[in-house]
């Protein structure tokens, strides 16, 4: 279980995190959302005893995160958002040096391991250097493991990796939280709140939102509509301009809408897109994502 | 969009290192101003591809012209008549926002005139005035990300290369992003992107998907959605993709 209470942090002159405050409960898997910069990284370093905060306090399973900070590099696996294993080190090399500084073996946690290195394992002899993106993101990961970590803290491991990548290493965390694991991750990507069991929405070194991806979303205070019509770009600019708009936001294929009104008037909006020459409309009344939740916080 | 013009044309495109097919027999056209997207997971071959169309690698074989010049024997011209930006590589930051235009502007041959005309442009429309003599690592992910695309395209390219520009940013600061994407291709300049934001796949004009080495997939997002009989392109990708991955 993590508690982190009122955590400050600044760099010089600027600030990265203030108030922050969350818990996170044993075998949850909690996510912290939100674009670069936000002060993801910022929480989790100091979360993992690499660096101090200025205030507050962090409680991990019992241990402060400042006071009792080599017990906390045993209970935590950390994988930081760099690739930072070693890159001349062959797979089955790096697995075993981090085994050994954790003072255990590859075949004493395997279990712990297994369906993950498995993936990786015919690579075994292959330098970590030269393997693709999801390959190291499953290296990495089985590295971060191999210690059979209470509290696992992932910053960014799905950056810069492919859709389907993105979605097995999903999958991944699902099984090992169901081993009892606590998980942090931080993620940019909107999309991946809605696989964590609760999340924190983080912008500009601030909390905006916590909760279950269910209740963020049913939050959303106002009525949502999709529209799409034969000209997009033009849509956007028309809609971005029309009176009654309160936010228009390009989503794949149509645009999301909300008005300053509590209830959209589809016939008067039909009618405006109709006067500006737009053909084939189409308006359907959605539910929120979070992105949709995201930029209604931020704007 | 002007369906007519081909600014790249890639007949039978074979990239081999050693005894590895990186691309194998890739064909595709893309037109002027248009907004393409090129996908595909990591180790697909993308990146083999778009180092070939810029000029930076020789194909095995097959017939290519970017940019009206031969992707063999003209590089350099290639070079010339191009932009490129990724996430990776963008922006000097230790150098100011001006010394920075004034660097990129240069190394592609504009006049000091061009160069300080296009300057004071690029800094009244992002409103930069108070801090074109800021250093780029001073500024926000989401300004510098901005700034490099619009340096990409200062000298007119046909055709701007952008490997996976957005990553990390605010949902927000995305979509203006893709904003000054439109503006270019409106204005004629072609724009082929990669991206791992599939619902950004769903923006370009034509998407092509490559799954080891081939180009499994060529259409537009929404006939590639009725094709693949999905809801989005998250779907077409995972369809697509998930056979490849190690």
């Amino acid at each position: 279980m993590i508690s982190v209470q009122n955590i400050k942090k600044s760099y010089g002159d600027t600030l990265a995190v203030s108030n922050i405050n969350f818990s996170v409960e044993q075998a949850e898997l909690f996510g912290l959302i939100g674009p670069d910069g936000a002060g993801k990284t910022t929480i989790f370093r100091i979360l993992t005893s690499l660096i101090l905060p200025d205030e507050g306090k962090a409680i991990l399973n019992g241990y402060d995160v400042v006071k009792d900070y080599k017990k906390i590099r045993q209970i935590i696996g950390y994988m930081p958002g760099r690739f930072s294993l070693y890159q001349d080190l062959s797979v089955e090399e790096n697995l075993n040096f981090f085994a050994t500084v954790f003072g255990t073996t590859i075949e004493e946690n395997y279990d712990l391991i297994k369906d993950i290195y498995k993936q990786i394992e015919p690579f075994k002899k292959r330098r970590a250097g030269k393997l693709s993106g999801g390959m190291k993101q499953k290296l990495a990961l089985s590295c971060a493991l191999i210690h059979k970590p209470e509290i696992l803290v992932l910053d960014e491991p799905t950056t810069g990796v492919d859709a389907v990548s993105r979605k097995e290493f999903w999958d991944m965390l699902q099984r090992l939280k169901e081993k009892g694991i606590t998980i942090l991750v931080s993620t940019p990507y909107m999309d991946e709140a809605s696989l964590c069991d609760r999340v924190a929405l983080i912008q500009n070194g601030q909390i905006m939102q916590i909760d279950t991806p269910d209740n963020i979303v049913k939050s959303f205070k106002h009525e949502l509509i999709a529209v799409k019509t034969e000209n997009m770009h033009k849509l956007l600019h028309d809609l971005r301009n029309f009176s009654d708009t309160h936010s228009a936001f390009l989503f794949g294929q149509n645009i999301h809408y909300t008005s300053i009104n509590s209830k959209i008037n589809n016939e008067e909006l039909k009618h405006y897109l109709q006067k500006n020459n737009h053909k084939n409309i189409e308006i359907n009344k959605i539910q929120a994502n979070i992105e949709d939740c995201f930029m209604e916080l931020m704007t | 969009m002007v369906k007519k013009e081909k600014v790249i044309q890639v007949k039978n495109l074979v990239k081999k290192f050693g005894d590895f097919v990186a691309n194998d027999h890739l064909t595709f056209d893309v037109y002027k101003g248009e907004i393409f997207g090129f996908l595909g997971a990591n180790g697909a071959g993308k990146t083999t591809a778009i180092r070939i169309l810029c000029g930076l690698s020789i194909p095995t074989s097959g017939d290519i012209s970017v940019a009206g010049f031969d992707a063999y024997t003209q590089t350099e011209n290639i070079k010339k008549n191009i932009g490129y930006m990724s996430q990776k590589f963008s922006l000097y930051e230790d150098l100011t926002i001006t010394e920075n235009i004034k660097f990129y502007a240069g190394i592609y041959g504009l006049s000091d005139k061009e160069i300080k005309q296009k300057s004071d442009k690029l800094i009244q429309k992002f409103n930069l005035s108070d801090k074109k003599n800021k250093l780029i690592k001073s500024l926000p992910l989401g300004w510098k990300q901005k700034l490099a695309f619009s340096i990409a395209i200062i000298h007119n390219p046909k055709i701007v290369f952008l490997d996976e520009p957005t990553g990390g940013v605010d949902p927000i600061t995305r979509r203006q992003f893709w904003d000054l994407i439109y503006e270019a291709a409106d204005a004629g300049i072609t724009v082929f992107v990669t991206t791992h934001y599939m619902d950004e796949a769903e923006y370009c004009n034509r998407l092509s998907i490559m799954v080891d080495g081939k180009i499994e997939a060529l259409d537009t997002p929404e006939n590639l959605i009725k094709q693949y009989k999905v809801d989005n392109m998250d779907q077409v990708f995972l369809k697509l993709a998930r056979k490849t991955n190690a």
